[in-house]
């Protein structure tokens, strides 16, 4: 659609225009690192960081989150019956997400929006959000987009696409919404600008060295792939931690508990990770994934594999190196996909046809 | 939009202690809303998740068959947090069931065809109301031979025992009832277990039977090889998995096998289909 643009003094009053239309989540810095936070007026993002720390999965799939309430005091009527909590969304905008973080929105709306079930918790705050991308010139040497089915300069999930062009932002609207938003923040048509966010996109991309392979990995044949004698070694130094599920923007694994107070009540859920043993566990005490090699290699088959057979898309990843960057044990989601997508070619290299 | 996480409200109607450890008992439960139990339509092979209020959900298969009207039971195995307080509730307790979910034991594949069913402990459930089902009159012209081998470690351990022996008296259904070992004088039927029982009693496996089993780990590994050399081919084994969950419906991510997820794609399979699969449940 279009090219507009704002000049980076104007870019503080255009925030404080939107704050009357949005609610708006931005990047903060906050202890050495940044991350998304709910801005309050006055409160400006600030766009001047590699990546935040957590991904934006939380704005619409929050870490905890309601879903019903109850009293258990048999006086009060409906006592024991789930009543559901007003969990409508204020319009809100998020400014300043990358296109990794945003596709990856739409890599878990597969999960959440089935043709059998809607999950309204998600639908609901993921339809209420405008997504306000942060092209990325300076990639990270983890960074390994490009070749995971998204890009720095990547469109896709994303409403419209900001742009640091030095003393200005051009900003691409994407779709209507994104659109609002530009007009509602005062940015300007800029006709003249589509060759620059071309060479601008080109730069960006030819600085992501690092690649996957992924286009042997629906051919495998999953139970081969599940007994490859690599998995060991993948998970010998892992510890289990699940920051990788943490940090992950596609993880969206969840637990549900009820948590009473007196009486009355919350059934809740909470992000949970498939790193932990009590994922899986049965209530006979059996568990089908009780050793950690079984769990690492659960994480992988799910993201590269298992996504990937389900949809018959691309795999559940968008390359955004937050796992690699922070695995206490450098455990490397870009060298398993090797291993997994190069699986048996040398014997099939050998296989008479 | 409908919330697929909220459970219609039930009362506890009746529960029933069925075997002689007192570890399971049958709910028999009643809709409040009168409407949701024409929501809750569902097909013998699928669950539920019992909710009760202030400890949270278990997926349980539902042991009412379709044809029965006015209810749904579950009989539960008391094991962990939700389960033992449920064992604790009296008749008149409000609490909630969320479903029908899952798939159901291919009913229309199996239509016209002579059906084996092989259960063993306290998996019998969704085979009861499979049973109830197939023999409503309604129902019954739509199969074949019926065979039911069913076995329990003892007499004192198999669920519906009134019901059991009833079928027994019946000629349209073919009782297997058997026990791992007793010492009861009056007992008149099977003695040994599942998989030699299966050898001795299930019919050939031709192309117009079909075996649908439940039961433990254990049994189903000595039961499949005496299927596969009576002659029933892969896709004419039916089975039901389970595995812990907590959504039921696809999206909370812990329950799957392979790309499948227990709880939508299945719990029902074919032998077929889970020998594509990795054995993870």
């Amino acid at each position: 659609m279009k090219i507009y643009r704002i000049e980076k003094e104007n870019w503080a009053s255009a925030v404080q225009s939107l704050h009357a239309a949005y609610q708006l989540f931005g990047p903060v810095e906050d202890g050495g690192f940044h991350n998304f936070k709910n801005l309050e007026a006055g409160d400006v993002p600030d766009l001047n960081f590699g990546n935040t720390r957590l991904s934006a999965k939380a704005l619409v799939h929050p870490q905890s989150q309601l879903m019903f309430e109850y009293s258990l005091d048999e006086n009060e009527k409906d006592h024991h019956v789930l009543k559901e909590i007003d969990g409508s969304n204020a319009k809100r905008a998020v400014v300043g997400i990358r296109p990794c973080d945003a596709d990856a929105f739409l890599l878990v709306k597969r999960n959440f929006d089935s043709p059998e079930y809607k999950d309204p918790f998600w639908l609901n705050a993921y339809e209420a959000t405008t997504f306000i991308g942060l092209a990325c010139d300076a990639p990270c040497p983890t960074c390994f987009c490009t070749t995971a089915g998204s890009g720095p300069f990547s469109e896709t999930g994303l409403d419209a696409l900001l742009m640091d062009a030095g003393d200005h932002y051009l900003a691409k609207s994407i779709t209507e919404k994104g659109e609002a938003f530009l007009t509602a923040g005062g940015f300007t048509p800029d006709t003249d600008a589509d060759e620059t966010v071309d060479g601008m996109r080109t730069a960006a991309e030819e600085k992501i060295a690092s690649k996957v392979s992924t286009d042997q990995l629906a051919n495998k044949v999953t139970t081969e792939l599940y007994d490859a004698p690599f998995w060991e070694d993948v998970a010998f130094s892992c510890i289990n931690c699940g920051t990788c599920t943490y940090l992950c923007p596609t993880c969206w694994c969840f637990d549900i508990q009820d948590e009473n107070f007196g009486k009355s009540g919350v059934r809740m859920r909470n992000w949970d990770s498939c790193m932990f043993p009590l994922f899986s566990l049965h209530g006979s005490g059996h568990n089908p994934r009780g050793q950690k090699v079984q769990r690492v290699r659960q994480r992988f088959m799910h993201k590269l594999k298992y996504y990937v057979d389900k949809y018959n898309s691309g795999i559940q990843c968008v390359g955004c190196g937050r796992c690699i960057r922070h695995c206490p044990v450098n455990i490397d989601i870009r060298n398993v996909c090797g291993l997994m997508n190069s699986f048996g070619e040398a014997a099939a290299a050998c296989e008479v046809k | 939009m409908l919330n697929p996480y909220l459970p219609y409200p039930v009362r506890i109607d009746e529960i029933t202690t069925e075997t002689e450890d007192k570890n399971l008992k049958t709910f028999k439960f009643v809709f409040l809303n009168k409407e949701d139990e024409e929501k809750f339509a569902y097909k013998a092979g699928q669950f539920a998740e019992l909710s009760v209020t202030g400890k949270g959900e278990i997926p349980i298969g539902i042991a009412s068959s379709p044809t029965e009207k006015g209810f749904v039971k579950f009989t539960v195995n008391k094991v962990g947090l939700v389960s033992s307080y449920l064992h604790t509730m009296k008749v008149g307790d409000i609490m909630g069931i969320r479903g029908p979910l899952g798939n159901w034991y291919p009913w229309d594949t199996l239509k016209g065809k002579n059906i084996v069913i092989i259960g063993g402990g306290f998996a019998f459930t969704t085979l009861r109301s499979s049973i109830i089902y197939m023999l409503d009159p309604a129902n019954r012209p739509n199969f074949g031979d019926i065979h039911v081998i069913y076995g329990a470690r003892s007499p004192g351990m198999l669920l519906y025992r009134d019901e059991l022996a009833a079928w027994e008296a019946r000629d349209d259904i073919h009782m297997h009832i058997t026990v791992d070992a007793t010492d009861d004088p009056d007992w008149k039927y099977n003695v040994g277990f599942v998989p030699t029982v299966t050898d001795q009693k299930a019919p050939p496996g031709d192309t117009d039977t079909y075996a649908i089993i439940c039961g433990p780990p254990i049994m189903i590994k000595f039961t499949q090889p005496v299927l596969d050399q009576r002659g029933y081919g892969h896709d004419r084994i039916i089975m039901s998995l389970e595995n812990r969950m907590k959504c039921g419906i696809g999206m909370c991510g812990r329950c799957n096998v392979g790309k499948e997820f227990v709880c939508k794609d299945g719990p029902v399979f074919t032998l077929a289909q889970l020998n594509t699969m990795p054995k993870e449940y």
